[in-house]
């Protein structure tokens, strides 16, 4: 049965629920696919501090539709971990008992209005990096759910921009309040890619398994690369003073990331991690009554005679 | 990080242990979760109702509003179908072998099996 995985692997056949797979193998995409569910929802929350100050109606209804989306690819997600045996309520159990980790850029605060563009351009610009790349992962669900959601985060990335075009154009003040927000952002932006591919325990095994199919070097580089050359259309600068454009590798350069800063943030000592948690606990404690009493209606209904429905 | 693993694998496909068996019509009594159902949706008129993915809800009515709201955002829809995952019967992956073994050999069941002159090949 492993030689058959091992072929299909090879053949780039995707496995399916109910194939064989090995034991490894399908924990790996249980903790990889909850850990990015998990990132969708508590990826609401600093979007969300801003819903209610929006400054026009129109950017009101764009933010709205953005953290609705991320409330849907949360769930895509869920639904494809749960293909692999694990039930819903235990991986949010793990979430909001802190086993589970989410993406650490999510324990970053969202201190102005341009906070929100340079989230869709940046924060939503490397998540799409990968989530392209997860378009072709080995595993079925995963990688159907990850063509749902890169149709949909397309728009979260141009809206992020455009937000940050009009405040470029703007007075001093929008202009200064878009490259502070680039500032804050751009580094953690860097670090969603994960440690550098020396250090990363995970990459090499998910590359066999073709769960990943580029490292986080080589993702992180052509997001730089990228960026590099759209904020000269906002006519910001990035942070970096080590930035500059490499002939010879045809590639940009770019300076360190304060890798104990992402240590840090990862091991739930960021400026929001307890914020973001206990916000989510309190949203699930609160909504119990809510699922409770959905099910008594359903089973009460259920039990009832058709005809007196 | 240890995760609980059921082996009751559903989701998109039901679990084994109901496979081929009776659905059970009644859901386990102590489980607090939401059921789980499977979504179908006809993008546009003329055409399948096509899975599209699964969700959690108390009963069918709420099943087909988070359909649509999980899965038809962008008017990907004009008709949901939504049916609880332990209704689903499937075939099971390992058999797959023999089970499509009697299509297997039969060529002259598709068109290409027989040659025709050049003039009416477009048949």
């Amino acid at each position: 049965m492993e030689k058959q995985f091992e072929e299909k692997l090879e053949g780039e056949v995707r496995i399916e629920p109910r194939d064989w797979m090995p034991e490894a193998y399908r924990r790996t995409l249980v903790r990889q696919i909850s850990q990015h569910a998990h990132s969708e929802i508590v990826g609401m929350l600093p979007e969300g501090a801003w819903i209610t100050r929006a400054p026009t109606l129109k950017r009101k209804a764009i933010l709205l539709a953005k953290v609705q989306d991320e409330a849907g690819h949360g769930l895509y997600l869920y639904a494809a971990a749960e293909t692999l045996g694990v039930s819903r309520a235990t991986l949010v159990a793990d979430l909001l008992a802190g086993k589970a980790k989410y993406s650490s850029i999510f324990n970053y605060p969202t201190l102005s209005w341009a906070d929100i563009g340079a989230i869709g351009w940046l924060v939503d610009g490397a998540a799409i990096m990968n989530q392209v790349m997860l378009c072709r992962t080995s595993y079925g669900p995963y990688a159907r759910a990850m063509v749902r959601i890169c149709k949909e985060e397309s728009f979260h990335q141009r809206q992020g921009f455009e937000s940050l075009l009009v405040l470029s154009r703007g007075s001093a003040e929008q202009r200064t309040m878009c490259q502070d927000a680039i500032n804050r952002w751009w580094w953690p932006s860097l670090m969603m890619f994960g440690p550098r591919d020396s250090e990363s325990t995970h990459s090499d095994q998910s590359m066999k398994w073709k769960i990943k199919r580029m490292s986080n070097d080589e993702l992180r580089q052509r997001f730089v690369d990228m960026i590099a050359e759209q904020v000269k259309v906002l006519g910001m600068s990035l942070p970096d003073p080590d930035l500059r454009w490499n002939e010879e590798r045809g590639h940009y350069d770019f300076g360190e990331i304060d890798w104990d800063e992402f240590w840090k943030v990862v091991k739930g000592d960021g400026p929001c991690n307890r914020e973001r948690l206990e916000t989510r606990r309190e949203a699930h404690t609160e909504g119990a009554w809510v699922r409770e009493a959905a099910l008594a209606h359903a089973r009460k209904k259920a039990a009832r005679p058709a005809d007196a429905a | 990080m240890a995760f609980q693993i059921r082996r009751l694998l559903y989701g998109d496909i039901p679990g084994g242990e109901t496979g081929g068996g009776p659905a059970n019509p009644q859901p386990a009594p102590d489980s607090s979760e939401w059921p789980l159902w499977e979504v179908f949706i006809r993008s546009r008129q003329g055409l399948d109702h096509k899975h599209v993915g699964s969700l959690h809800a108390a009963d069918a009515r709420m099943a087909v509003e988070n359909a649509r709201d999980v899965y038809t955002r962008r008017m990907e829809g004009v008709s949901i179908w939504v049916v609880e995952s332990r209704h689903i019967h499937a075939s099971q992956p390992e058999e797959a072998g023999p089970f499509y073994d009697p299509a297997a050999d039969k060529a002259y069941r598709h068109p290409t099996f027989y040659d025709l002159p050049k003039e009416i090949d477009h048949m």
